[in-house]
């Protein structure tokens, strides 16, 4: 006796989250069973493993047609075939669209392209993900990366609205589909101590300050084309910022910024006299940054060249963060009392932000 | 020109890609009713079209508009080729065509094609104007209303139940004709389903004239059905039960009117022939008028101003012995006297009810039933199909004989069915055989004062279980007791019937779902010797089917059977028996007795060994099964004052059918003159009959199943509902199949089934599976399908103990109530008579209470991202009613039927994902008609058919699904304004204050 066809089908479609989570996670029915059978389920409910096997099977193929919806939740939304209730629907997008740290680690800053597709075989073996969840997962930037990619306004507003996603996760979509788009590079091994958070917070910050939508927020023309996109950093901007080049270049201006720095620092840094030996190469380490930002490679390295330049040596002298933050501050205000420098607003939004990144990089 | 049809396309939405090249649509749309089509505008370049289409007009008969239905087709414009088809929406407009239904149809639909199931929405917005006045529709029969529902509508009250209404229509079926040989299997599917739709809509008509006839208004419990005999044809066939129904406007507006009858029988000018017997005895006895709910008056305006032009139907005999009645005769002779003579007009005195007005049903006689074989010839002049009438009739009239032979003037709960395989037809009947009080029979005669006299003699909550035989000439050998409850009447031991437990129905623990399963298998043959080789198997099924059903019942100390089917499906080489019924404790019958073994070499001792062994474990578990179902019937200790010297405390014997008042077929199940006899285990086939009554294990705690409406014990339903359709397909090895292991086979399908559901169910409990439907299907040599729709509702598990308990209470209560008592509380029958509303209304406590966790509240759960949400959900259930609400209208039958066929079968998914999505899409149909009718709901839903055939070789399948119910509109009682419930409660409803006290 085989059983040629068994289906059950609700007139509300059946959702089970932890064979929601299995089916996601990338295991085949057997393996789902095995391990639904592991987790001590035929004891609770008295069922038998063909039971099991036969509902697995069924929520599978549930998931399966919904799949095409999830690729477009709008459509779950609107379309009559399943209904689920919306609380339902939510929890089905926004557990499709979660990623695993492992995962987005490995390819964030990548390009969303059929080559970095190619690798997901390495990252499954080196993260321990199934291959068919990475796929999901890289399917899933690179939908929202094609969606939103030509958008105008919000990014984050324009992925919510796309892909239904809860506040949290379509920030993170953003910093994914951001640093996709500019490709920055997260992979090298002295990054490697560094989260996906991490990248996320600077990357809010850098979509909020170093962006054309970040100026766009003053009245602009609404017909022009290029304005309003949070994808790209305002290629003006960087342009300016070789302005800030002054600041290391002038030795005048670089030993008065110094002088001011200490000055206020004096007695409230336990690292004061390393800070004092460092400033000089601290200070042109941030500056450089600035300066190169012009360069597509340059900008690729941003968090290497931070790294390197800044969070490095600090962590070399044993800044504990306060000192760190109270270094930054100090450092960035200065510049507004150096009355040679004319680039106070230039330089606020490159600080700005940047002072925001350091911080968040700086941890071990 | 009696009608104006108007429809207006507005957009189109989610459409598939038709263009490659540009990955967009270029749609039009084309509206067809009849041989009028008129075309949209090509809507370039978008899978989301803004038609906005003018008002299509069609000027057409309403005997087309009862008949056609609407053909909404949805193409893609293509300057060089022929246009392709993307898909269609078939819409049915018949709920436009009576007054108190829908007035628009206006929504989204799927549009769907039989290749490739939905693709995208369109909306629709159709209106019909009718132009005449009533009397033209009696050339059709627009206006008559048809319910699904086997019991009287909720917002609606009977006021003459007329019977038995039937018809069939047949035509060649396109699959078979010469043309589908070339033309693409998408022209043969929606050949078909046309054709369906068209003969669905002329039953539909003519079933509506028969009503007409009989000046009635409504079709309640309407079946329709298709057989489809291949090369000899499709035939449509549907029965249903002719109603008078008024539409009750709202609870408050009812009740004082059943105070004042004189007043409303004032209202009535064309009262022309007024009886004054009828007229005075309202006045003459104010109180026991009040007893009833409906106030009688109107119904004999209607009898007076309709006797004269009645053809068959008014009894005159009825009249005369009216006036008699008011003199206190003996009544009960004199009711079935009257009865019968009202019924004796019809010829077929049946009904498909399987729940009705308190009252109506006085006794039960056990179920009938009858087959019967026949070979299938081609239908030669469709316009006249005598043969398949013959046919029906035929059982029909067999059936009627069985009912009289039982004492039985009446049958309810009827049904009929066929199984086809090739050329052989089985067609069966069956319903429950019974005693009426024609108080809702006839139009007139009937005298309040007699009957409510009758009535009180009667005592609730056992009537029905009295037998309607006389015991000294019984059709059969049975043991009969006094009534367990009243102590006046005669009861027999065990009772089968077709119908819901009667709410008055007093009922000790809760019920359960009963099974009984069977394999035959049948030489492959041709013609008449395999018809011959199906007939002499028959008998032999129906007896096993019986045994096993008995035995079950047995095995879980229970005395009666409600809701019973049998069905019986031919196949190739087997026959399937599958009989499914709710088994319950009535109050009323006596205890039934235990099984007994008996070996046959009662010298071997470990044989005996082993008998008693087996024994023992019986008697566990009719012991265990008494606990799980809460049976614990109150010691008689008035056994003394019975006369009837029965020997219940001997245990009685296994296969004593003799004890039953059952089917009584062409066959005699009481095994002759053998009054008991034990359970021989004489062979292996008797040892396995031992075990599989073992091996059917119970539902896990916290479920409980039934296939009636409602579970008895159960009553504090909460708002959450699961409607579901279950489909199982299995393949058996070939290799020298026996009848045991093709039973055990069976067996083991469908406990499976049953343990998959409750499994799949877990997150509900405690729930009960209700009105679990099984049905079985053999589509080729070696596959057994098993289908099976039910609905599982959650119930409160604390509520249900106390509420349990203060039913037993109220009903023991009830049953010692005596005359005095009910002219204390005249209304209480009244709230009652709110045909078998299952909640009383202190439940609108609970609901809030308990809604929180009901689907009921998604709405507001949905306050997250999610909260555009525009697609309102729409509750599917089998049941006549949606718990925790109230239905306020009914807007339409809903009968649909559908065909999907796949050439790329793997791709799809194979046979399960296949048929999956062609399930759910049926739902999604469904659910948009409800929709755009205006409804948030189907009630009585029922998939009549599922017709499933593979061919995994050629990668092809195909499906064919039939499905209907009503679609209503329902409020939660907690959204209804408490007022309208209170009010009733504060006066009329001492019977429920137990309820109250419990929540």
């Amino acid at each position: 006796m085989t059983s040629e066809l068994d289906i059950f089908v609700g007139n509300t479609t059946l959702i089970d989250e932890d064979v929601y989570r299995l089916w996601l996670d990338g295991y085949s029915v057997g393996d789902a069973v095995a391990l639904r059978v592991r987790s001590g389920i035929l004891e609770q409910t008295g069922a038998t493993a063909a039971v099991l096997q036969s509902d697995t099977m069924d929520h599978y193929r549930t998931f399966h047609m919904l799949e095409r919806l999830l690729h477009a939740p709008p459509k779950l939304l609107h379309q009559l075939i399943y209904q689920i209730p919306p609380s339902r629907q939510a929890l089905l997008i926004e557990r499709y669209y979660a990623f695993d740290e492992a995962f987005v680690r490995e390819v964030l800053g990548k390009k969303l392209s059929k080559g970095t597709k190619k690798d997901l075989d390495d990252i499954s073996t080196k993260t321990g993900i199934t291959l068919k969840s990475c796929r999901r997962q890289f399917d899933n930037f690179k939908r929202v990366f094609k969606v939103v990619e030509e958008m105008r306004g919000s990014l984050v507003d324009n992925i919510q609205q796309h892909f239904l996603l809860s506040d949290r996760l379509a920030r993170d979509y953003a910093a994914i589909v951001f640093f996709a788009n500019n490709r920055f590079e997260t992979g090298k091994k002295k990054l490697q101590y560094l989260s996906f958070g991490d990248f996320a917070f600077c990357a809010e910050l850098m979509i909020q300050n170093w962006t054309l939508g970040a100026v766009g927020e003053a009245p602009t023309d609404p017909d022009s084309q290029v304005d309003d996109m949070d994808m790209d950093l305002d290629k003006e901007f960087l342009q300016d910022l070789k302005e800030l080049k002054v600041l290391v270049a002038d030795k005048d201006l670089l030993d008065l910024h110094k002088s001011l720095v200490c000055t206020a620092l004096r007695g409230k840094l336990g690292v004061f006299s390393e800070m004092e030996a460092n400033f000089k190469n601290l200070s042109r380490g941030l500056v450089n940054v600035a300066t190169k930002l012009t360069h597509n490679k340059d900008v690729r390295d941003l968090f290497v060249d931070l790294v390197e330049k800044f969070v490095e040596p600090c962590r070399s002298d044993h800044w504990p963060l306060s000192d760190v933050r109270l270094f930054l501050n100090q450092y960035s205000a200065s510049v507004h009392s150096l009355d040679g420098f004319r680039h106070q607003a230039l330089w606020d939004r490159y600080m700005g932000t940047l002072r925001g990144c350091l911080l968040r990089l700086y941890h071990d | 020109m009696p009608g104006k049809l108007k429809v207006k396309i507005v957009a189109g939405r989610h459409l598939p890609v038709m263009d490659r090249a540009s990955d967009l649509t270029d749609a039009f749309v084309e509206v067809k009713f009849g041989n009028t089509t008129f075309k949209t505008d090509v809507y370039p370049k978008s899978l989301n079209p803004q038609w906005n289409s003018e008002w299509f007009k069609f000027e057409v008969d309403d005997e087309d508009l009862q008949d056609e239905p609407l053909q909404i087709t949805v193409l893609d414009h293509d300057t060089y080729s022929a246009n392709d088809a993307i898909g269609k929406v078939y819409i049915d407009i018949d709920p436009l065509l009576y007054s108190e239904a829908a007035t628009v149809i206006s929504g989204w639909f799927p549009i769907y094609d039989t290749i490739h199931g939905i693709r995208g929405e369109i909306n629709v917005v159709v209106k019909v104007d009718l132009f005449n006045d009533l009397n033209r529709f009696r050339q059709s029969s627009c206006g008559v209303k048809f319910f699904c529902t086997t019991s009287i509508p909720k917002c609606y009250r009977a006021v003459i139940i007329h019977g038995f209404v039937e018809e069939l229509v047949v035509n060649e079926d396109p699959e078979y004709q010469w043309i589908d040989r070339i033309r693409t299997p998408r022209a043969s599917n929606e050949a078909r389903q046309r054709l369906i739709s068209l003969m669905s809509g002329e039953l539909q008509r003519k079933i509506g004239l028969k009503v007409l006839e009989m000046r009635g208004n409504a079709v309640v419990g309407y079946l329709q059905c298709f057989d489809l005999e291949g090369e000899s044809g499709l035939v449509v066939r549907a029965i249903g039960t002719a109603c008078t129904l008024d539409k009750l406007s709202s609870p408050a507006a009812f009740l004082p009117a059943c105070n004042s009858p004189s007043k409303e029988m004032k209202e009535i000018p064309f009262n022309e022939d007024p009886n004054p017997n009828t007229h005075s005895s309202g006045p003459s006895t104010p109180l026991k008028n009040q007893t009833y709910s409906f106030s009688p008056s109107k119904s004999y305006s209607r009898q007076s101003s309709s006797s004269d032009t009645d053809l068959s139907l008014t009894p005159k005999t009825g009249m005369g012995s009216g006036s008699a009645g008011k003199e206190g005769g003996p009544f009960k002779a004199l009711l079935r006297q009257q009865t019968q003579s009202a019924l004796e007009q019809r010829e077929f005195p049946f009904f498909t009810l399987t729940a009705f007005p308190p009252g109506f049903l006085v006794h039960v006689g056990g179920v009938v039933s009858a087959r019967s074989v026949k070979l299938l010839d081609r239908i030669h002049n469709p316009d006249e199909p005598e043969t398949r009438d013959a046919w029906w009739a035929e059982i029909r009239q067999e059936i009627k004989s069985h009912a009289k032979a039982l004492g039985c003037h009446a049958v309810v709960g009827y049904s009929e069915s066929t199984s086809i395989c090739e050329e052989v037809c089985i067609l069966s009947a069956s319903g429950t055989a019974a005693v009426l009080n024609p108080r809702f029979l006839q139009d007139g005669t009937v005298e309040g004062c007699l009957e409510q006299r009758l009535e009180e003699n009667l005592p609730a909550g056992c009537g029905f279980c009295h037998i309607p035989y006389d015991e000294l000439n019984m059709p059969f050998p049975a043991h009969l007791t006094y009534c367990y409850n009243c102590r006046k009447q005669k009861v027999p031991d065990v009772l089968f019937t077709t119908i819901d437990l009667p709410t008055d129905a007093t009922v000790i623990g809760k019920g359960c779902l009963i099974q009984a399963r069977l394999c035959r298998l049948k030489k492959k043959a041709q013609a008449e010797a395999n018809a011959t080789a199906i007939s002499n198997l028959l008998p032999f099924m129906e007896y096993e089917v019986h045994t096993q059903l008995m035995n079950k019942l047995k095995l879980k100390g229970m005395n009666a059977l409600f809701g019973l089917r049998i069905q019986i499906t031919v196949g190739e080489n087997m026959l399937m028996g599958l009989a499914s019924a709710t088994g319950v404790y009535l109050a009323a019958l006596p205890t039934p007795g235990g099984i007994q073994i008996a070996g046959k070499t009662p010298n071997d001792g470990s044989y005996e060994q082993h008998i008693s062994h087996m024994q023992k474990k019986i008697n566990d578990t009719i012991a265990k099964n008494k606990e799980l179902y809460e049976i614990n019937p109150p010691i008689s200790e008035e056994i003394i004052g019975s006369p009837i010297p029965e020997p219940r405390q001997r245990s009685r014997l296994l296969r004593s059918q003799s004890e039953s008042s059952d089917e009584v077929t062409e066959l005699d199940l009481s095994h002759g003159k053998k009054d008991a006899f034990v359970l021989e285990i004489d062979d292996t086939d008797a040892m396995e009959d031992v075990h599989s009554l073992l091996t059917d294990v119970p539902p896990p705690s916290g479920f409980y199943s039934c296939n009636t409406e409602i579970m008895p014990g159960i009553n504090n339903w909460t708002s959450e509902i699961q409607m579901f359709t279950s489909v199982r397909v299995i393949r058996l090895s070939s290799l020298n199949l026996t009848n045991q292991a093709l039973n055990k086979n069976f067996n083991d399908l469908c406990e499976n089934l049953l343990k998959s559901l409750y499994f799949k169910l877990r997150s509900m409990i405690p729930c009960c599976l209700c009105h679990v439907n099984f049905t079985v299907s053999l589509p080729e040599d070696e596959l057994i399908q098993v289908t099976v729709t039910a609905v599982a509702i959650t119930f409160d598990k604390n509520q249900a103990l106390q509420t349990t308990k203060a039913h037993v209470e109220k009903s023991l209560q009830r049953a010692s109530t005596d005359n005095e008592e009910l002219l204390q509380f005249p209304l209480e029958l009244c709230s009652d008579s709110l045909p078998s509303h299952p909640f009383p209304p202190a439940k609108a406590v609970t609901v809030e209470k308990t809604s929180p966790m009901g689907e009921g509240n998604f709405r507001n759960r949905s306050a997250a991202p999610c909260a555009n949400s525009t697609v309102g959900v729409v509750k599917m259930t089998p049941l006549s009613f949606i718990p925790g609400a109230k239905i306020t209208k009914y807007l339409g039958i809903i009968n649909m039927f559908f065909i999907r066929e796949t050439t790329s079968l793997r791709e799809e998914g194979g046979v399960s994902g296949f048929l999956h999505a062609f399930i759910a899409e049926v739902f999604a149909m469904v659910r948009a008609h409800v929709a755009a009718l205006g409804g948030n709901a189907v009630v009585s839903y029922i998939m009549k058919q599922c017709v499933f055939m593979e061919n995994p070789n050629k990668n092809q399948a195909q499906c064919l699904i039939n499905v209907s119910g009503d679609a209503v509109v329902f409020a939660r009682e907690s959204e209804l304004e408490v007022v309208s419930t209170q009010q009733p409660a504060a006066n009329c409803q001492p019977a429920c204050t137990g309820g109250e006290v419990t929540t």
